[in-house]
């Protein structure tokens, strides 16, 4: 008797701890999937009639032992990329994904343009207005009378 | 050099604002199906005026038809319902009703106060064949071709202008293939 009772609290016990890990699972998995009723909120968190359906549907999926790329493949294939929050890298996302490295580096060409002249405009304070630099023996010249003492 | 830096920035702006015009411009609603020029997903399913007997898609292969997804409680539904009665008055193509997410008596109830332009309504009671056919606002409405293949796609209230513009020229160049 002791020993079915145990058998049966096992066997409860590991349904239980199987379903809070099926839980937490779905949980994540539709937490990244878009609501297509109110499209600013995720599956998990809306409470649209669909997001019911789709989430019996993900349910089922995933107790059927499909795995969370195989059900977001089902999902895409039926309402498009558009239920993924994180949409995918292909020719027509490149410019979402990389757009964003594309200008940083624009900037970046941008600044060190900018740098260089200023510098290059600083150093011309050196120069004669004719462009040449100042010849050593005028320099030369300047030193001796700056060094000579005033009379 | 100086014409440089100002049309520089005022490309830039342009360019922003060619983007979020067109950002703007577009229902965010509108969501494309991946399903156009893809097979029309399979179903047989019990028709709603006799339960007992069955429509698939397979009944209406070989022949241009429209699938419209409607339901009693569904407002928008009523909006697009007269051009529907005057479509099936035409004759032009059949229309084929997905009840969806609806109670039968309550759809069929609807059909009698509210005229009834379907070929046949079919009954999608736990909207398990709307999610096969990526339905997320009712109304909507598929052109399907010959061949099964989903063609077009309206979603929300079927419009004149989108009946006379789009959705009748594809039927009747579909039906001349």
């Amino acid at each position: 008797m002791r020993r079915l009772v145990a058998i049966v609290l096992l066997a409860v016990a590991g349904n239980v701890i199987a379903d809070t890990a099926l839980d937490a699972r779905l949980r994540k998995l539709e937490e990244e999937l878009r609501c297509l009723v109110c499209q600013n909120q995720s599956l998990a968190d809306s409470g649209a009639g669909l997001a019911d359906d789709l989430r019996r549907e993900v349910r089922a999926l995933a107790v059927a032992g499909k795995s969370d790329e195989e059900i977001k493949q089902f999902l895409v294939a039926r309402y498009g990329d558009f239920v993924l929050y994180n949409p995918p890298v292909k020719s027509t996302t490149w410019l979402l994904w990389f757009g964003p490295f594309v200008l940083l580096a624009g900037g970046a060409v941008l600044w060190w343009a900018i740098g260089r002249r200023r510098s290059r405009r600083n150093s011309d304070d050196f120069k004669r207005p004719d462009g040449e630099a100042t010849p050593q023996e005028a320099v030369e010249k300047a030193r001796e009378l700056l060094d000579s003492p005033l009379e | 050099m100086k014409s440089l830096r100002l049309i520089v920035p005022l490309v830039v702006f342009l360019v922003i604002v060619v983007f979020l015009w067109a950002g703007l411009s577009r229902d965010p609603r509108e969501v494309p199906s991946p399903l156009i020029g893809k097979p029309a997903p399979a179903f047989e399913l019990a028709q709603l005026h006799a339960p007992g007997k069955k429509l698939g898609t397979a009944d209406m292969k070989g022949q241009v038809w429209l699938l419209n997804v409607w339901a009693s409680w569904c407002v928008s539904c009523r909006v697009e319902h007269p051009l529907l009665v005057e479509l099936a008055k035409a004759n032009v193509v059949p229309v084929i009703g997905l009840n969806y997410k609806d109670k039968n008596e309550l759809g069929l109830a609807w059909l009698a106060q509210n005229g009834d332009p379907y070929r046949l309504s079919v009954i999608d009671a736990d909207g398990r064949v709307g999610i096969d056919w990526g339905v997320y606002g009712v109304p909507e409405t598929f052109v399907v071709d010959k061949a099964g293949m989903i063609r077009y796609k309206q979603i929300g209230p079927l419009t004149a202008e989108a009946l006379q513009q789009k959705i009748l020229p594809l039927v009747r160049s579909l039906q001349q293939s």
